[in-house]
């Protein structure tokens, strides 16, 4: 253990891989300080845990009715109670885990990508060509996002898929004005120079040199964000136009809960209080990787 | 004479303001006719891409195929694209959005009915937000550090993660159903309801205009809770950043002057440093007031606030393609608008931005 320690803490890296192992450990180390950072990673570690081993954590599929079991209180054998269908709402929430990072996940691969090539290809290149993409940023940033996710499910047809993309639609724009403002200090950095004398095609140099620069401020802003789209996601269920039943998204448990709020608290309380926790992770993971990653902006 | 060159100064840069001036009109006003039509591209292919047909909604399924034809024709649909986008536009511009199906009404009138309720909550939510979140980050900032810090930034960090549709909820559970403290869901009791002659469609404004502070009252009963859980997003939102703006202004040189001076520190924190800051403020004002707008729809479905979240959503499950499309339209300009409008009046203020 202590080989390691002192391997990546050795004051000259002997090789590349050494040199990234020790940024990747002091990065940790500062990380490690922030006490509601680590507390952050501890909750989505935990919501991509039960995501994943949901077939042993939930007793049952959370799908099934089971009506002799309707709408019991918590207790040791149901511990969030069950719904209007006699179904472990604990179990739901887990395996609703899943949905969640599905949205999570889907919105980072369409989102992502897109803001980082128009950004990138905006800042490098620059001229008119900068304009007209950043004029198209501006467009889409301004945009109502809530609004125009809802019209676009109209259009589509209410479901998760659709959701998901009418949030990413919106949701690009900022990464797009991120990816640029990096783009724009590199391009004339003697490194892009030194890869541009050799010979290395553009698409090459955005491709393998600028886009990479770009990433931290990126998965920053996206852990920042992902709060709002899991709320988002999370509302449209609610209004029904997500995930449809019985799938045990948790948006849509709190709107089939809502007429038993009365007298069984329990049904639409408990998938709230998991979106509460999950966003709040992502924000708190986000500040913290804010502060290690981009100490310009640490506040 | 250093005054007069000041003078002189401040002459020549007005000059340049002003020359400047009809450029940066001209530059605002293009890209709010870019967004424009941005924002009714987009709204034009989601009503092209919707399964329904207009034609059938028409003419319905029986009509014999000349009709269908005819009608076809009528509405432009066998023009190229881009013709049919500009005939929606023009349109658009005559303030015809159709009309709906659901209310069988122009849907302008019908957003003109409902859209005063949202105006008042999202105005209201916003004010609640402003008086709730600018003092408090004004607190952490002179705090910094201290338990209040900690405590405000626990506060906004779960205004930034608390879904309110289910908080609203929650609220209205424990609130109105259990304690009785403030009235339940809808804008006004049903007695009350049409007893205000609407002159601005504000039930505040209209029962103070009449002078029936009872109704003004109920109203305003009915308001509190969901403008204060609309308010708890821009309330965390502007705590947060003004307690960014006030650290950034509080390392300056001048508050350093200022203290050394003599100047009290209430002076230095509200005369020097929070006034720089109410500048910066403006646009995230702007920013927060459009997004609580937008996003009252949530709020509106909990509370049955019949506003035009409530409409566009109910709209959207009757299949009311034109009723959803005019809405989001409204919404979207009134969003774009008060975004621009903020930043306007940004670099107006701030001598900085020009």
């Amino acid at each position: 253990m202590s080989a390691v320690r002192a391997w990546l803490l050795v004051d000259v890296p002997r090789s590349r891989w050494q040199a990234r192992c020790q940024r990747f450990f002091f990065a940790w180390l500062a990380f490690r300080q922030n006490a509601g950072a680590v507390a952050g990673l501890a909750i989505v570690g935990t919501l991509v845990a039960a995501a994943l081993l949901a077939p042993w954590i939930a007793g049952s599929t959370g799908v099934v009715p089971d009506l002799g079991n309707r709408l019991q209180p918590p207790s040791g054998a149901f511990w969030f109670g069950t719904d209007e269908l006699g179904r472990d709402i604990f179990d739901r929430i887990v395996w609703g885990s899943r949905i969640t990072l599905y949205i999570v996940g889907l919105v980072t691969l369409i989102v992502v990508p897109i803001g980082l090539a128009v950004g990138v290809v905006a800042g490098y290149v620059g001229g008119w060509l900068d304009g007209a993409l950043m004029r198209l940023t501006d467009i889409f940033l301004a945009f109502p996002r809530l609004i125009l996710a809802l019209a676009f499910v109209a259009a589509l047809g209410p479901g998760l898929e659709n959701a998901v993309l009418a949030i990413a639609l919106t949701a690009w724009s900022p990464y797009a004005r991120i990816a640029r403002a990096e783009a724009l200090t590199l391009r004339h950095s003697d490194f892009i120079l030194a890869a541009r004398s050799q010979g290395i095609p553009h698409h090459q140099i955005l491709a393998g040199h600028v886009a990479p620069m770009c990433i931290s401020s990126v998965i920053v802003r996206l852990t920042l964000d992902m709060a709002g789209i899991i709320l988002t996601a999370a509302g449209l269920g609610f209004l029904g136009l997500g995930a449809q039943p019985p799938t045990p998204e948790w948006g849509a448990m709190i709107a089939l809960g809502r007429d038993y709020l009365l007298d069984q608290w329990w049904v639409p309380a408990f998938p709230g209080l998991a979106i509460l926790v999950v966003s709040l992770g992502f924000n708190l993971l986000g500040d913290g990787l804010r502060d290690v990653l981009d100490p310009k902006s640490r506040s | 004479m250093p005054e007069a060159r000041t003078g002189s100064q401040l002459d020549r840069n007005r000059s340049t303001l002003l020359a400047q001036a009809p450029r940066r009109v001209a530059g605002t006003a293009l890209s709010l006719a870019l967004t424009f039509a941005g924002l009714t591209a987009v709204t034009f292919v989601i009503a092209r891409v919707m399964p329904a047909d207009p034609v059938l909604a028409i003419v319905g399924d029986r009509a014999h195929q000349d009709v269908y034809d005819a009608v076809y024709r009528e509405l432009g649909l066998d023009q190229p694209i881009f013709m049919q986008y500009l005939r929606y536009l023009g349109q658009l511009f005559e303030g015809d959005l159709g009309v709906s199906i659901m209310t069988a009404q122009p849907v302008l009138d019908d957003l003109l009915r409902f859209f005063p309720a949202t105006l008042e909550l999202a105005t209201v939510a916003t004010l609640l937000g402003v008086l709730g979140g600018v003092p408090l980050g004004v607190l952490a900032a002179v705090r910094q550090g201290q338990w209040v810090d900690h405590l405000i930034r626990v506060i906004g960090l779960f205004g930034y993660s608390v879904p309110v549709f289910w908080l609203g909820m929650l609220a209205l559970f424990v609130l109105y159903a259990k304690l009785g403290w403030v009235a339940g869901p809808g804008r006004i009791d049903i007695f009350f309801d049409g007893m205000v002659e609407p002159v601005t469609g504000l039930i505040l404004v209209d029962s103070a205009l009449a002078r029936e502070w009872e109704i003004f009252r109920n109203a305003l009963g009915h308001l509190v809770l969901p403008a204060g859980i609309l308010g708890i997003h821009a309330l965390a939102y502007l705590a947060r950043m003004t307690r960014h703006f006030m650290l950034e202004q509080m390392g300056q040189e001048y508050i350093l002057t200022a203290r050394v001076k003599g100047v009290p520190e209430g002076g230095v924190i509200w005369r020097h440093a929070f006034r720089n800051v109410l500048v910066q403020l403006i646009t995230i004002v702007g920013l927060t007031y459009a997004s609580l707008l937008e996003g009252s729809v949530l709020t509106e479905t909990v509370f049955a606030w019949p506003g035009i979240g409530q409409y566009i959503t109910n709209s959207l499950f009757n299949n009311d393609m034109n009723a959803v499309l005019g809405g989001t339209i409204v919404v979207g300009v009134c969003f774009v608008g008060i975004n621009m409008g903020s930043d306007l009046l940004y670099r107006l203020v701030d001598p900085r931005a020009r």
